[in-house]
């Protein structure tokens, strides 16, 4: 099964240039191991929330026309900062390896399944 | 078929309870691990009993238990017909030498089908669900609770926990939460949230201000039977003995709880020759052994209060140690599982500032 591990951190908190070379660096090293392990898909880390743009689908209405405004999203103070997309065999791995996650203090990760697209039918399907 | 006379109603409706109560669980586990798929397992169990109530007045099996499963896996041969994945998840099925249909299956005796039930119950208690959803899971899988019985005993409607139940089943699905008892590396962390559940259970059937029903009884047995199963599993685990210990000396006292009138009678006031002797002894063996171990968590603190009255003949003998037993509680108190939030205006008496009552008195 695939899951991705989203990382959600307050972008409020502070670091300083030691930290991050920190964090970069164990990220390093765990994205190596779950390389290794063979069960990483892809991943990224992701500039600030307020380095979002956001495009709206009105949500009725002839309009077809998206709206484009300034992000992020949703205004929460934990925002997310970060993903894994792994593939492992239950929930428990996947949880494993988010327990084994480098994470700034006050951080959490949240690991959602993906959804598996279905199965092709056989013949024309339907 | 090799009926003489078609049994009595009524000794199809207690073989059909008998197997409900006795098997569900086990019936269940296994044929989760086989399909691969709880929900699907317990629609194919549910098929099988319904198909017993008219197939058994006609025939009553030898082996009821064999007799359902065979029924619930054909049933769910049909139901997965009918979902078209049949070549994808057949192999699953005839995966533990049992193979698909025929008859001479029936011949299967309880004696030969596994029992998994903890993996079940491990599945129900997982982390990932919440509290109140692995509650109500592990009363209707493992337990074999009806729907409307569980939802009865949580005080709401059978909808609301129809839907609580259908969620987490969703939930385990989508989320692939894996069917399989934990690894030695995994089981402290994962036993405590099953004895958290457990614990839930049993107050749920204690509670003194919803009276002595019938489901409440059941609640506190149901409890106490899964929590042997686990300490059958973790023999070596304080927590686990002493958890069952606990529930063993509170259920001793069931006789003695409430009045003719069905009010509650305090600790200090009940008739302790009504006490359950043979329970209670169960109970001091238990947590012998436990101390045994050497590590004091909550339940063998908690066990340790309850058997304290329980060896007492009166209520004035009890010793309470220094300042009556304050910080022994206190630190019992703060590391007890809580209840989910409850919904307004139930049951509120037995729940003090949102944390459950430590039964001791």
């Amino acid at each position: 099964m695939e899951y991705v591990l989203l990382i959600y951190s307050d972008e409020t908190a502070p670091s300083s240039p030691e930290l991050d070379q920190e964090m970069w660096a164990a990220h390093g090293a765990y994205g190596q191991m779950l390389e290794e392990h063979g069960v990483v898909r892809g991943g990224a880390a992701l500039h600030p929330g307020a380095t979002a743009t956001v495009l709206h689908r009105p949500a009725a209405g002839g309009a077809t026309e998206r709206l484009v405004t300034d992000g992020p999203f949703t205004e929460t103070k934990e925002q997310l900062g970060g993903f894994y997309l792994l593939d492992c065999a239950d929930l428990d791995k996947a949880l494993e390896y988010a327990r084994q996650m480098p994470l700034r203090p006050g951080s959490a990760v949240e690991v959602r399944p993906l959804i598996s697209p279905p199965a092709p039918e056989e013949g024309s399907g339907g | 078929m090799t009926t003489q006379h078609p049994p009595a109603e009524t000794t199809v409706r207690a073989a059909l309870d008998s197997a409900h109560r006795r098997d569900w669980g086990r019936l269940l586990a296994l044929l989760t691990r086989q399909l691969g798929s709880l929900d699907l397992a317990e629609n194919s169990l549910q098929d099988a009993f319904m198909l017993a109530v008219e197939a058994w007045r006609s025939d009553l099996p030898d082996q009821p238990a064999a007799w359902l499963l065979t029924a619930a896996r054909r049933r769910a041969i049909d139901r997965l017909r009918r979902e078209r994945v049949l070549r994808a998840k057949l192999p699953l099925l005839s995966d533990s030498s049992a193979e698909v249909a025929g008859p001479e299956q029936e011949e299967e005796s309880m004696s030969t089908i596994p029992d998994l039930r903890l993996g079940l119950l491990f599945t129900c208690c997982h982390p990932s669900l919440a509290l109140e959803a692995r509650v109500a899971l592990t009363l209707r899988c493992v337990g074999g609770l009806s729907t409307a019985e569980i939802a009865r005993a949580f005080l709401v409607s059978e909808p609301t926990m129809a839907a609580r139940i259908t969620r987490a089943k969703k939930k385990i699905a989508a989320a692939g939460v894996p069917f399989r008892e934990p690894t030695d590396a995994e089981l402290p962390d994962r036993l405590h949230g099953v004895l958290a559940v457990l614990y839930l259970v049993f107050n749920e059937g204690y509670a003194a201000s919803r009276g002595d029903a019938p489901i409440r009884r059941e609640l506190r047995e149901e409890a106490i039977r899964l929590a042997r199963v686990l300490a059958g599993l973790a023999p070596d685990e304080p927590e686990s003995l002493s958890l069952l210990a606990l529930m063993l000396m509170q259920h001793s006292r069931r006789e003695a709880r409430f009045d003719a009138a069905g009010h509650i009678v305090l600790l200090p006031d009940q008739d302790r020759g009504l006490w359950d002797r043979s329970a209670v002894a169960e109970a001091l063996s238990l947590l012998r052994r436990a101390a045994g171990y050497g590590r004091a968590g909550v339940y063998p603190l908690q066990a340790a209060i309850a058997a304290e009255h329980s060896m007492r003949a009166t209520a004035t003998d009890t010793d309470w140690g220094d300042d009556r037993g304050a910080v022994f509680r206190a630190r019992v108190a703060h590391q007890l599982p809580r209840r989910p939030a409850q919904p307004r205006g139930s049951g509120r008496r037995a729940c003090r500032g949102g944390r459950w009552t430590v039964h001791c008195g």
